[in-house]
């Protein structure tokens, strides 16, 4: 009851846990910060002990009262152990690269042990979408831990919410312990597939020109790369040389490519507008064009390449976002 | 959005058939003990279990259906009823859990069934401890209890190795154990049992009887199991001497002595005689009243009355270990009065019962002058009469008595006595029979004697005016030997000798003597703990009149101590950097002190260059212990004299 109270009102859980998240950096699972609570599995030990006292006092078992005692010992050095296997965990997030909406992000965890001896079966588990693994570290080892969670809408997509629980190693006791680390993907409007925008030539007067690969006209055969599309292949040539050609197509002379908000039909609402302008984005790196973007209040000059790309990208997806 | 199931829990964790035999491997470990008293049909069913789970396992088959394993486990406790006509009992309940661990593996799908069968193992652990709580005992359930630990263990962690694993069982019951150690010395133990225990708890007990008939103490003679054990302050007094007296036998039917309803009327203990000695008593349980002390006793032990004929009667049966402390007196002053219809019950004989016997004694009664010299000729008759001493006795008919001592002449202590009380009262001499036993093992290594089913003896006592009731053995006349060095010279040597008590194994008997005065230390002190000694454990550690209470708050106190202990120790562990780190955080500690912090940015060079600028007075120091620190961080290798340097140039660090 007071974990689901902890869960569903942030306030209470920063009074209750010291700390107000997310936070930066490395987090170590100070003691304070690692509960432990007996499974029922731990409930049922306990019962199976209060059996066990019951016959030695009935029989006068004296090595019945050894056994249930040293079980009962056994147990609290199990509660320790499963507290220390969470104990000085360090936690730190890794970055994650930028998906689009409707994909999944894989967010990295890594937990450094940072002891001498191996922390065997930790949970590693996302509050939000539930995405969980469990992992073992081995001593003075580091885990590495990929929390795939979905990124519904473009934008920061924080990490959230991460709960690091263990039953090792009875499975008496449970530890568990939250933490959220300052980690965020960017997420990149979902790319609508349209066809790209006639090329304009608008900016053509004065601008550097440089001949730019496009699928127009033929302008000659290059070496095969693995990602070009088998519609290009110059089989013919192939079949006369042996090796494998494509075929280069010069785009328009002098065109460059603007996607531009401007473009797109006023009545289109902006999400729409920013998932066909990402796929026009995308499709123009593909298409290999020289392509700029044209929002309101920003300019990306007409360029390609990944850089180009993710700049276009993560501008479309913190397009008027707090 | 609905949550996934919670890979931890043990109820959705499928058991693999590395957990599975870790776990039937815990359960033959726990089971092999009771096999020893199970039926054979019943270990070999319940073995079928385990392997029958395995193959399914192995197989990748679905496991059996429900009514399948009830169907066997009616077939088990019918046959187990057959065997003993109950299921009730201590012996077939125990089996029926023994079936039970086979049944509830068939069904053990998930980690979780998996862990309640192990509970189960645990749980069949202690049955065993019904049985027997020696120390081979506890070893051997030592070891079963870190494979069931190791079992668990391996549930919790699956990826990991079992040696891992193992070693985890093997610290957590190491660990476990100071806890245990205060819970056993101060829990607050109670006097069981809490309720009524089953018809044959205390089955299999062996010890004397109310009645004697021929053939009943050698057939007794055959056991070597411990009567008891007494330790004496200073020296024990001689084999010969050493007469253990047990219940008195009043009545006779011309074949069985009875020991005949209790007269009232306690003696008062002598107190004078030859010698006293001190003594304490660690009785076997025999499930009968009597407690046995050496002739004769001159106190009662507590919980405890002495009765008119000189029997120690505990005020309940002995069903555990007893311990109790004695003074005895050897040849005391006797009382010199009888209780009254005592000497009259001491006379009477079955009239028509060995007419050879009366007869001969009625001679005896018409020639003497006094009852000495009637018992005197008792005596010679037996010594000149080439009587056997033996474990095999032959039956006797109708006059035991008579056939014993005109006709087959070979007996053991209880025909001796049996005759020779008959004569006395057929004589007119009151007397009666005496069990218990004599003599007894002393262990050269702890001087403690040994008392074991074997030295079961029978003996007479006579009522002399003037002198009271003397002792008389029969036996020690016809055959000196056996009351100066027991039963094993006494008798000729035979395959009826029990093996320990042949001759020829006097080097066994001495490894033997070794392991016993360990055992007798491990009866005392661990199977003897009980709630008079852990008063006097709490009185000697100054708690006087501990009640549960007291008890309770002392042991939690110690056990959250315990725990806390633990806690700090595995987060000290955690939480100690190393050596180097630690010296140069005190050091920056102690410069911050001073006014000189440390900026984040700034590295240990920096840092040093500057507080030593800050602080003139210790520069030298300062740079010695950046140079240090960032040799020992950053360079190649750690050396133990240089880490113990620096450590040694911040602790002398004055920055004041």
């Amino acid at each position: 009851m007071i974990g689901r109270l902890i869960e569903r009102n942030p306030r209470f859980a920063n009074w209750v846990w010291g700390f107000t998240p997310p936070e930066r950096g490395t987090i170590v699972l100070v003691h304070r910060r690692v509960y432990i609570v007996p499974t029922r599995l731990g409930w049922l030990f306990a019962a199976t002990l209060t059996i066990l006292l019951i016959g030695s006092i009935n029989y006068a078992l004296a090595l019945g009262f050894g056994l249930t005692f040293l079980l009962a010992g056994m147990g609290i050095a199990g509660m320790v152990q499963t507290a220390r296997n969470l104990a000085r965990l360090a936690v730190s997030a890794g970055r994650a690269e930028p998906v689009f909406a409707g994909d999944t992000t894989q967010f990295r965890l890594y937990l450094d042990g940072r002891v001498a001896f191996d922390r065997p079966a930790i949970l590693v588990r996302h509050m939000g979408c539930g995405a969980q693994l469990v992992i073992d570290i081995a001593a003075r080892g580091v885990g590495e831990v990929v929390l795939p969670v979905p990124a519904p809408s473009r934008g920061w997509l924080a990490l959230g919410r991460v709960m690091l629980e263990t039953r090792f190693p009875l499975g008496l006791f449970r530890a568990w312990s939250y933490v959220e680390p300052e980690a965020r993907c960017l997420v990149y409007p979902r790319p609508e597939k349209s066809t790209l925008p006639p090329a304009s030539g608008e900016a053509t007067s004065g601008a550097m020109r440089s001949p730019t690969p496009g699928n127009d006209d033929f302008a000659g055969l290059r070496g095969y790369h693995a990602s070009d599309s088998p519609r290009h292949v110059a089989w013919k040539a192939v079949a006369r040389t042996g090796d494998m050609l494509t075929k280069q197509f010069a785009g328009e002379a002098g065109a460059e490519l603007w996607l531009d908000w401007q473009l797109l039909p006023a009545t289109l609402s902006i999400e729409t507008r920013l998932s066909r302008l990402a796929g026009w984005v995308v499709a123009a790196e593909r298409g290999g064009a020289l392509y700029g973007l044209r929002l309101p209040g920003t300019e990306f000059p007409p360029s390609h390449g990944e850089a180009h790309r993710a700049a276009c990208l993560q501008a479309l997806a913190l397009f008027r976002q707090p | 959005m609905k949550p996934l199931p919670h890979p931890l829990a043990p109820e959705l964790r499928a058991v693999s058939a590395r957990d599975l035999v870790w776990l039937i491997g815990s359960l033959v470990l726990v089971i092999a003990p009771h096999a020893l008293r199970a039926p054979w049909w019943l270990t070999l069913l319940t073995l079928c279990l385990y392997g029958w789970r395995l193959h399914f396992t192995l197989q990748r088959a679905p496991l059996p259906s429900r009514w399948l394993v009830l169907g066997v486990a009616a077939v088990a406790m019918l046959a187990l009823w057959v065997e003993f006509r109950t299921l009730f009992g201590r012996q077939p309940g125990i089996l029926l859990l023994v079936v039970f661990s086979g049944l509830k593996l068939l069904e053990t799908r998930t980690h979780r069934d998996a862990a309640v069968a192990a509970f189960l193992a645990y749980f069949l652990v202690i049955t065993n401890f019904l049985y027997t709580q020696s120390i081979l005992t506890a070893l051997l359930m030592a070891v079963s209890l870190l494979a069931t630990t190791a079992t668990l263990v391996g549930f919790a962690a699956p990826q990991r190795e079992p040696r891992a694993n193992l070693r985890t069982a093997g610290v957590l019951l190491a660990q476990g154990v100071p806890a245990a150690l205060v819970l056993f010395l101060l829990f607050p133990r109670v006097q069981g049992p809490l309720w009524g225990l089953p018809q044959d708890a205390y089955a299999g007990m062996t010890g004397l009887s109310e009645s004697m008939s021929p053939g009943t103490l050698s057939s007794l003679a055959q056991y070597d199991a411990i009567a008891f054990r007494a330790e004496f302050e200073g020296e024990a007094p001689l084999h010969a001497l050493r007469y253990w007296r047990g219940p008195v036998l009043w009545d006779f039917d011309g074949r069985t002595w009875t020991i005949g309803p209790d007269l009232r009327g306690a003696p008062t203990p002598p107190r004078e005689g030859r010698a006293s000695y001190r003594y304490a008593v660690v009785l076997e349980p025999h499930n009968r009243s009597w407690l046995f002390a050496l002739e004769t006793a001159a106190s009662v032990p507590e919980r405890a009355r002495m009765t008119f004929d000189g029997q120690l009667l505990a005020t309940t049966p002995v069903r555990t270990r007893l311990r109790y402390e004695l003074t005895s007196v050897i040849g005391p002053e006797p009382p010199r009065t009888e209780v009254r219809g005592a000497l009259a019950r001491a006379m009477r004989i079955p009239p028509t019962s060995n007419p050879r016997a009366q007869a001969l004694a009625a001679q005896w009664q018409t020639g003497a002058a006094s009852d000495e010299e009637i018992v005197g000729r008792a005596i010679e008759f037996l010594r000149a009469g080439r009587y056997t001493y033996t474990l095999e006795p032959p039956l006797l008919g109708l006059h035991t008595v008579d056939e014993f001592l005109f006709d087959t002449r070979a007996g053991f202590c209880e025909h001796f006595a049996s005759a020779f009380t008959f004569l006395m009262r057929a004589a007119g001499i009151p007397s009666r029979v005496v069990t218990g036993y004599q003599g007894g093992d002393l262990n050269p290594y702890d001087r403690i004697v040994t008392v074991r089913q074997w030295d079961a003896h029978a003996w007479s006592e006579v009522f002399l005016a003037g002198r009271g009731w003397v002792r008389v053995d029969p036996t020690a006349a016809a055959m000196p030997r056996r009351v100066e060095s027991g039963l094993a010279r006494a008798v000729p040597e035979s395959a009826s000798l029990p093996l320990m008590m042949q001759p020829r194994m006097e080097w066994l008997r001495g490894v033997r003597y070794r392991w016993e005065a360990v055992a007798h230390k491990w009866n005392v002190w661990v199977l003897g703990y009980n709630p008079e000694r852990q008063r006097d454990l709490m009185q000697f550690v100054g708690i006087r009149d501990a009640d549960w209470r007291a008890l309770t708050a002392v042991l939690f106190s110690i056990l959250g101590v315990i725990t806390l202990g633990l806690l700090a120790w595995s987060l000290r562990r955690l939480a100690r950097p190393d050596p180097v780190q630690r010296a140069w955080r005190n050091f920056c500690r102690k410069l911050a002190q001073r006014g000189v912090e440390r900026a984040p940015h700034e590295g240990p060079r920096d840092y040093a260059a500057r507080a030593a600028r800050s602080v003139p007075d210790a520069r030298r120091t300062i740079l010695r212990i950046g140079e240090l620190y960032i040799g020992l961080r950053y360079g190649a290798q750690q050396s133990a004299p240089l880490i113990a340097r620096l450590q040694r140039l911040v602790r002398t660090l004055r920055v004041t």
